[in-house]
C-alpha cells in the first residue's frame, strides 16, 4: 500500500484520507464490543461513562455488576462467603443456572452437529456423491432460513410430538442450526484432501474405520474442531428458538439477556456482555490457530 | 471399450474382463455404483436428521397456512348445511337449525372460543357472539332463527354467514388474501381491505427497503477496507482481520446490547454529543428504539458477511492490472474504474446476495431496538405467533417471507456456489 514517490498531490491526499477512512470503519466495527468492557465496571447504574471514570478515579469503578451475576437470585446473597454461600450461588443464582444451562445444551448439542457434520462432510466431499449439489443446498438451509421461520415450525412440531419443554428438543434444535457450519468448515479443509492416502492405507491392510481415525482424522481435525466451536457459538447464542420451544424454567444466557433487554436494563447485562465478548476472543484466537495449523497441514501456506 | 475390441478382435468381439474373468464393464460399473453408495451412506443419516427436525416442522407449518379446521371440525351441523345449499343463498330455516345444534355442540365440548376466534380472524368482534351463543345453547327453542336473533341481532349479518362459509372448509387462501391486504367481499370477489386495515403490504415494502438500505451501507462501509485487507501484506492483513472475525464471533445480543448502551438518549454518543458542545442537553439525538436504529445496528452485525466474501474476491486480483493500466495513461479513478471494480464484481454480488438474504429475514436486532417503525417482517410473524395468536396468519406471512428467501437463496447458489460460502 506504500505510496510511489511520483505520486501527486491530489493522489497523496486521497491516500491519506482513505487510510482516514478505512481506520474510521474498523472502529465503528469494533467500539460498540470493546465499550461494553470499561462501562461494566460503572459504579453508577449508568449507561455511560461517569465524571469519576473519566477522571480515572478508582471509586469510580466497580466490580459490582458481576457480583450480582453471582448474588442475583440466591436465597441468602448477604451472608458470609464461605462454602455454604458458594453452594448457594451454585444452585439458586439465576445467571449461574443459566450458564449451566447453556452449557449442557451447547455442549451435546455440539457433539451431535459435529459428529453427524463431519460424515457428512467426508461423504459430500467425494466426487461420485450423487445429488450433491442439491442436497448441500438443503444442508445448508438452516443457515439461511429467516430464525423465527424456524421456530415458529419447531413451535408446531415440538407440540405435536410432545418435545416442547424438554432439554433434548432445545438440543436437537441447535444441532440442526449448528450443522451447516461444521459442513462448511470440513468440507473447506477437505478440498485438497489428498486421496491417495486412504487408498494408500487401504492397500496397506488398514479397515476404513482405522483408516478413518488413523489416517482421515487428524488431517481435518482442526476443521473439525473449528466447525464444532461454531456450532457451540450458535448454540450459545441462540435465543430465539429457546423462547419459543423451552420452558419458563429453562433459562439459558441469551434467553437471561433478552429478557433483561426487553424490561429492564440494568448494567448487569454489561458485565454479562463483557465475559461473553472474551470468550469470544478466546475462541476466535483458537480457530485462526487451528486454521494456520490447518493450512500447514494441508501445505497450502499462503506464505 | 466395445470399439476397442471390435478394432481389435475378428470375428465375435472378445470383451475384456478383470482378472476373475469378470467383464470388466460390468465390475467397473459395480465399483463406480459401490463409491457411490458409500459417499450417499455417509451423507445419509445427517440428510434424514435434517429432514426430521428441520424440513419436516417447517412444511408442516406452510401447510398449516392453507389448513385450519378450528371451524370445520367443531360446527359438523353447519358446514353439511353449507355443503348441501349453494353460494348465494341466505340462511333458512335449514341453515339456523343447524347453527343452534352446532352452538349446543359447542358448549358441551368447550370448543366456542376456537369457532369463534377462528371466524374472527376474518370477520373482528364475533369472537363473543359464538361464546355467548354456546352459553345461552340450552335455553334455544324452535323457531331458532328467532331464539338465536334474540341472543344477538348480530347473527343476521350477511358478512358473517359469508365468513362462516369460507371458514366451513378447513383448506382456505383467506390467510394469503389478508397477508397481502386483501378480503373476499360477500359475493367472494376480492377487494382490498378498509385504509386503516392495511399493514402487511406497508410492512413487506419497508422489510424490503430496509434490507436495500442495509445491503447498500454495508456494501459502501465493506469495499474500502476489503480492499485495504487485501492489498496489505499478509502479515498485517491478518492482525487487522481481527477487527472484523471479532464481530462475528461476538454474540448477537453482545452487539445489540453495545448499540443499545451507545446509542440511547443518555447513552455514550450522545453525551460526548452534549459534553463536545456540538447539541444542547434538550435536544439530544434520538438514535435508537427507532428505524435508524435498526439500520445502524444491522450494519454493524452484518457487515462481516460483507467484507469476507469481497477479501476473497479482491485477495488474488493481480496488481499488475491497474499498474498496467496506469502506465498506458489511465488516471487512478480511471484505473480503478475501467480494470480494479469490474474484476471485483463477483464478491460484491456474493456479499450483497448474502447480506440481503440475512437482512429480510431478521428478527433479534429489530425486536430489541427497533421500536415501533423499525420492525420487520420477522417481528410480524412474532407477534402473531405469540400475541395475537393468530397462527394460521403467522404461516401464511412465514410462506411467503421463505419464498422469497429460498428464491435467492437458489439464485445465490446459480452465481456463487453454496461451497464458495466462507466463515472466516
Amino acid at each position: 500500500m506504500a505510496l510511489p514517490s511520483h505520486a501527486s498531490t491530489l493522489e497523496k491526499v486521497w491516500h491519506y484520507a482513505y487510510l482516514v477512512i478505512c481506520s474510521l470503519i474498523f472502529l465503528f466495527l469494533i467500539a460498540p464490543i470493546l465499550i461494553v468492557i470499561p462501562l461494566s465496571f460503572n459504579a453508577e447504574p449508568y449507561f455511560t461513562f461517569t465524571e469519576k471514570m473519566l477522571a480515572l478515579d478508582p471509586t469510580g469503578y466497580s466490580a459490582r455488576w458481576y457480583d450480582l451475576l453471582l448474588t442475583f437470585g440466591m436465597e441468602n446473597p448477604d451472608g458470609p462467603r464461605t462454602g455454604s454461600w458458594w453452594a448457594d450461588v451454585w444452585s439458586n443464582a439465576h445467571w449461574v443456572n443459566a450458564a449451566k444451562n447453556s452449557i449442557i445444551i451447547g455442549f451435546f448439542s455440539t457433539i451431535l452437529a459435529t459428529c453427524l457434520g463431519t460424515i457428512a462432510a467426508l461423504g459430500l466431499s467425494r466426487p461420485e456423491m450423487p445429488y450433491r449439489r442439491a442436497i448441500m443446498a438443503v444442508l445448508i438451509s438452516p443457515m439461511i432460513v429467516p430464525i423465527i421461520i424456524t421456530a415458529t415450525g419447531l413451535f408446531f412440531f415440538y407440540s405435536m410430538t410432545g418435545l416442547a419443554n424438554s432439554y433434548f428438543g432445545i438440543i436437537l434444535a441447535h444441532a440442526t442450526l449448528g450443522i451447516p457450519f461444521v459442513i462448511i468448515t470440513v468440507t473447506a479443509t477437505l478440498v485438497g484432501f489428498d486421496h491417495s492416502l486412504t487408498r494408500a492405507a487401504a492397500s496397506l491392510g488398514a479397515t476404513p474405520t482405522r483408516t478413518f481415525f488413523r489416517v482421515i482424522m487428524p488431517l481435518i481435525l482442526p476443521g473439525v474442531i473449528s466447525g464444532a466451536l461454531f456450532a457451540f457459538v450458535t448454540s450459545f447464542d441462540e435465543v430465539v428458538v429457546v423462547l419459543f420451544v423451552a420452558a419458563h424454567d429453562q433459562q439459558t444466557i441469551p434467553r437471561q439477556m433478552w429478557n433483561g433487554i426487553r424490561e429492564q436494563i440494568s448494567p448487569a447485562i454489561l458485565s454479562v456482555a463483557t465475559i461473553l465478548v472474551i470468550i469470544s476472543i478466546l475462541l476466535l484466537t483458537t480457530v485462526e490457530l487451528l486454521r494456520r495449523r490447518s493450512e500447514k497441514l494441508r501445505g497450502v501456506s499462503p506464505g | 471399450m466395445a470399439n476397442l475390441a471390435d478394432a481389435r478382435g475378428n470375428g465375435p468381439a472378445p470383451t475384456l474382463t478383470t482378472a476373475d474373468g469378470k467383464p470388466l464393464r460390468e465390475a467397473l460399473a459395480k465399483a463406480e455404483r459401490h463409491a457411490r453408495n458409500r459417499a450417499f451412506f455417509l451423507v445419509l443419516p445427517l440428510l434424514l436428521f435434517i429432514l426430521i427436525t428441520f424440513v419436516a416442522p417447517i412444511a408442516q407449518m406452510l401447510h398449516r397456512s392453507v389448513h385450519n379446521p378450528a371451524f370445520s371440525d367443531n360446527m359438523p351441523n353447519l358446514v353439511a348445511w353449507f355443503e348441501e345449499n349453494p353460494e348465494g343463498i341466505s340462511p333458512d330455516e335449514g341453515g339456523w337449525d343447524a347453527l343452534a345444534q352446532d352452538l349446543i355442540l359447542a358448549r358441551e365440548n368447550k370448543t366456542a372460543g376456537l369457532v369463534g376466534t377462528r371466524v374472527n380472524y376474518e370477520l373482528s368482534g364475533t369472537r363473543s357472539l359464538f361464546t355467548k351463543g354456546a352459553r345461552n345453547a340450552r335455553k334455544l327453542e324452535p323457531p331458532y332463527r328467532e331464539a338465536i336473533l334474540d341472543l344477538d341481532e348480530d347473527w343476521a349479518d350477511p358478512a358473517l354467514w359469508q365468513v362462516m362459509r369460507g371458514a366451513s372448509s378447513a383448506y382456505t387462501f383467506n390467510f394469503y388474501y389478508a397477508a397481502v391486504d386483501k378480503t373476499l367481499d360477500q359475493d367472494g370477489n376480492i377487494v382490498d381491505v378498509d385504509e386503516n386495515r392495511k399493514v402487511y403490504v406497508k410492512l413487506f415494502t419497508r422489510t424490503l427497503i430496509l434490507s436495500l438500505l442495509i445491503t447498500f451501507l454495508t456494501f459502501i462501509l465493506a469495499y474500502p477496507i476489503a480492499h485495504l485487507l487485501a492489498t496489505l501484506p499478509l502479515r498485517y492483513s491478518n492482525l487487522l482481520m481481527i477487527f472484523v472475525l471479532l464481530p462475528f464471533w461476538t454474540s448477537l445480543l453482545v452487539r445489540t446490547t453495545a448499540w443499545i448502551v451507545l446509542l440511547q438518549s443518555q447513552g455514550v454518543v450522545n453525551d460526548s454529543l452534549v459534553a463536545t458542545g456540538i447539541i444542547d442537553d434538550e435536544s439530544r439525538i434520538q438514535m435508537i428504539y427507532n428505524q435508524t436504529g435498526t439500520i445502524i445496528a444491522m450494519t454493524h452485525i452484518l457487515l462481516p458477511f460483507m467484507v469476507l466474501p469481497l477479501y476473497s474476491v479482491m485477495r488474488p486480483i493481480n496488481p499488475s492490472y491497474v499498474r498496467a493500466a496506469r502506465s498506458l495513461g489511465a488516471t487512478s479513478w480511471t484505473a480503478f474504474r475501467r480494470i480494479y471494480f469490474p474484476q471485483t464484481i463477483p464478491g460484491i454480488g456474493a456479499g450483497a446476495l448474502l447480506v440481503f438474504i440475512l437482512a429480510v429475514g431478521y428478527y433479534i436486532t429489530p425486536a430489541l431496538v427497533g421500536g415501533s417503525d423499525g420492525q420487520l417482517i420477522s417481528n410480524l410473524i412474532a407477534f402473531h405467533m405469540t400475541n395475537s395468536l393468530n397462527w394460521s396468519m403467522a404461516a401464511a406471512l412465514a410462506t411467503i417471507l421463505l419464498t422469497g428467501i429460498l428464491l435467492l437463496y437458489w439464485l445465490y447458489d446459480r452465481l456463487v456456489g453454496i461451497d464458495n460460502l466462507k466463515l472466516g
